[in-house]
């Protein structure tokens, strides 16, 4: 027997949700750039990164677990438990929920790897936390593309001020890593520079 | 040449390949670049006649019969190097006929292997490596371990100021080899390591055929494998070796578990100096009792010694422990010049002014009442006319060099304090030198993973303690004029180094 | 009769990379030298900072800091 509901309220619930898990992955992408980049000032404590670091994400866990039980159980399309974890396998916009499963799969493994880091060891952990790198985005055009509010203002604004944070705080680091080599100092604000105008383009077209 | 007889002590070449500052090239060269801090000395010209003296001694008529020696010699010394061939080394059967055939009479049941760690036991054979541990307990700590161990032999000489290893490995390596198999044997090896530097191409190919003569005489029942590791100064730590082999790079780990325990694959791993096995292999022959003939109660048996600088005949020289410094130096010839400060024990060892050092027994429980330590048996003879905080400059900058880069203090404090002592040492310390030294050196000792930042804080102390008086003229006055004396410590030139480590 | 628990704590110095974390939740027995390096005071910690150096190795981005938990029958 399965439970179904009628009505718009899963839906609203379903993305907000899904924003919601935007925002926090989003701000956890941006605090594990900067604690791997060492960030601290007088009244920022390194460890209040790492550790804001780790609740935002186990957060966003929780809103991702909202996200797909209030899609799941629209009865507007039947999604399937299972497309949650497995990518592309369900019927509706096969490839941007697929994207969303394969978002939620290293979301899990990153979680969970993290928790048992003392018993992983740190080349391990490290191994697979690097895939945090391709989960956000992954999931941000997941976002993007099965997200029913993508044709919205805000909506598009939000996504690119965290694609733009993101990108920010990526750039701030590889700026720091190397800062002797002055052909990648230029390439990265370069990119950064002729990024803007390309993505606000992009987006006028209202992905 | 002439060797005088019985008087125990074997003269053997002069270090060659390794930068060997025993020159004797003055000139402005030498002027030039000791006015400005480091650079080794490469003196081909000494090196070349090092090399005709070396060719001489090859092929002298022995100055030592090849006697048979089944019984143990009856002089007291020389003993490792009593045996030493100056026609081929590497006959394992003119091996045979001077020492008979390696005593490990097949496998008659578990007894008969714990019996030579209970004979080494009693010997009193400490390690030869520098850390000078009780090769008895070693063992026994390996062979009491789970499984199957693994032997590793430690020729990769990393001190630039030593070559005894080398001397041994090329006029001895059977000798050397039988130890390392009647240690296999004794721990329950079934593997055996013998590592030297992979620049020293000559010496691995010598090693390689030695090996090869054995494994196709059936000598051995674990075959010894020659393999050749980076010549960093790091690298020839036990540890660094182990991690080599199971295919990491060649640096140290951080300490547990310490390779006895799991070390190569996992297993118990034996590591001692080529030294310590060659000697083994005689009490195998002669047995404990003779081997305590010589030396003290707390420091038994005798001991390769590199004695060097201004000396007249630097070399190898095989000693009782526990013979007064002072007459291992005259053994050498004497110093050339008077000597102002004796380095002993190497670049992780410590100076010691000359009236003090010549009455000290040399051996490591005299040495370490006095401060200091055995290290691997390294003499070095600093005159009145040259800079001793010039040459520990030198050292603590090689040393700095020569870091794994894998921990914090060492990788960033050794630097620093080269750069503080070249400071003294050619600039003068103004006051403020001195000072930053000593913050220095509580914050490097003791906070890296393996000795290297310790042995060059100790090198450093001592150099201060010593040469005070030294230390306060360049802190108010500036370089004095031994700093333009020849570098006497050898330090690899740049030609010589590797900087890979794997 | 109990049992104690002592806490020891140890820096693993090839994983330290210096972020200095240890130092900022641990201020009373970890300082952090002139290159961001910890310097451990000497001796066992005490109880009351227990759970405090456990979090600090916790914390550790490397997992440099090492806990050694010994336990010692108490009079």
């Amino acid at each position: 027997m399965t439970v179904s509901f009628g009505g718009p309220g899963l839906w609203y619930a379903t993305r907000a949700a899904g924003l919601v898990t935007l925002l926090l992955l989003t701000l956890s992408a941006l605090l594990g750039v900067l604690t791997a980049g060492r960030f601290a000032s007088p009244t920022w404590p390194r460890f209040m990164t790492v550790g804001l670091h780790r609740n935002l994400s186990l957060l966003a866990l929780v809103f991702v677990a909202l996200h797909i039980a209030t899609t799941v159980l629209d009865s507007y399309t039947s999604i399937q438990v299972s497309a949650a974890f497995i990518p592309f396998i369900s019927s509706y916009k096969r490839g941007w929920l697929g994207l969303g499963a394969i978002a939620l799969d290293l979301l899990i493994a990153l979680v969970v790897t993290s928790l048992t880091r003392i018993r992983l060891g740190h080349r391990a952990w490290r191994l697979v936390h690097w895939s945090g790198y391709a989960c956000w985005p992954v999931a941000v055009a997941h976002g993007v593309g099965a997200g029913t509010d993508e044709g919205t203002a805000w909506a598009v604004d939000m996504t690119i001020v965290c694609v733009a944070a993101v990108a920010g705080a990526i750039a701030w680091r590889i700026l720091q890593r190397w800062p002797e080599r002055r052909v990648l100092r230029m390439s990265v604000t370069a990119l950064a520079a002729l990024g803007v105008p390309v993505v606000l383009s992009l987006s006028g077209y209202g992905l | 040449m002439s060797e005088p007889e019985g008087r125990g002590a074997a003269r053997t070449d002069a270090p060659k390949g390794r930068g060997a500052a025993w020159s004797e090239e003055r000139g402005t060269r030498n002027e030039r670049r000791a006015t400005r801090e480091g650079g080794a000395l490469s003196a081909p010209e000494a090196q070349r006649k090092q090399s005709a003296e070396l060719v001489r001694c090859a092929h002298a008529p022995a100055a030592r019969p090849a006697v048979p020696l089944y019984r143990p010699p009856q002089a007291r010394l020389p003993r490792l190097l009593a045996g030493m061939s100056y026609h081929q080394p590497t006959d394992l059967r003119e091996h045979e006929r001077r020492y008979g055939p390696i005593p490990l009479r097949g496998h008659s049941g578990r007894e008969r292997p714990q019996r030579l760690i209970d004979v080494v036991d009693r010997s009193g054979l400490t390690g030869r490596g520098g850390a000078g541990f009780p090769t008895g307990r070693k063992m026994r700590s390996v062979a009491t371990g789970r499984g199957p161990a693994t032997v590793v032999a430690n020729g990769a000489e990393g001190e630039p100021a030593s070559c005894k290893d080398r001397l041994l490995l090329t006029r001895l390596p059977h000798l050397v080899m039988d130890g390392i198999s009647l240690a296999a044997d004794a721990v329950g090896a079934s593997e055996a390591f013998l590592c030297v530097h992979r620049k020293e191409t000559d010496l691995l190919a010598t090693l390689a055929y030695a090996a090869d003569a054995r494994r196709r005489a059936g000598v051995d029942p674990v075959p010894v494998q020659v393999i050749g590791i980076p010549g960093r100064y790091v690298s020839s730590e036990q540890s660094s070796i182990v991690q080599f082999i199971n295919g990491g790079p060649a640096k140290p780990t951080f300490a547990p578990p310490r390779p006895h325990e799991r070390g190569v694959a996992g297993r118990p791993t034996l590591e001692n100096n080529v030294e310590t096995l060659a000697h083994l292999a005689l009490i195998a022959r002669y047995g404990d009792t003779w081997f305590r003939g010589v030396g003290l109660p707390s420091a038994t048996g005798s001991a390769l010694v590199t004695v060097g600088g201004t000396v007249a005949r630097p070399g190898v020289y095989e000693i009782e422990l526990g013979t007064p410094i002072g007459q291992v130096i005259m053994q050498a010839g004497g110093p050339t010049e008077r000597p102002q400060a004796l380095l002993v024990g190497g670049y992780f060892g410590t100076w010691i002014p000359a009236e003090y050092a010549w009455q000290i027994p040399l051996a490591q429980p005299t040495l370490r009442a006095a401060g200091g330590a055995m290290g691997a048996g390294i003499v070095i003879a600093l005159p009145v006319t040259s800079c001793g905080l010039a040459e520990t400059a030198r050292v603590v900058r090689y040393l700095a060099e020569e870091t794994a880069g894998q921990c914090g203090p060492c990788v960033m404090g050794l630097p620093a304090l080269a750069d503080a002592l070249a400071d003294l040492a050619y600039q003068g310390g103004r006051g403020r030198v001195l000072d930053q030294i000593s913050r220095l050196l509580p914050v490097i000792e003791g906070r890296g993973a393996c000795r290297h930042p310790d042995g060059a804080t100790k090198l450093v102390r001592s150099a201060l303690r010593t040469f005070s008086a030294e230390v306060q003229w360049h802190d108010q006055r500036g370089a004095c004029y031994g700093v333009r004396r020849d570098p006497l410590l050898p330090v690899p030139g740049d030609e010589e180094r590797e900087w890979g480590w794997k | 009769m109990g049992l104690e628990m002592s806490i020891k704590l140890r820096v693993n110095p090839t994983m330290c990379d210096g972020h200095g974390m240890c130092a900022e939740l641990l201020p009373e027995i970890i300082t952090l030298d002139q290159w961001g390096y910890p310097i451990l005071a000497p001796g066992p910690v005490p109880r009351p900072l227990a759970d405090h150096a456990k979090r600090a190795a916790e914390a550790c981005p490397t997992l440099a800091l090492l806990i050694d938990e010994t336990r010692h029958k108490h009079r």
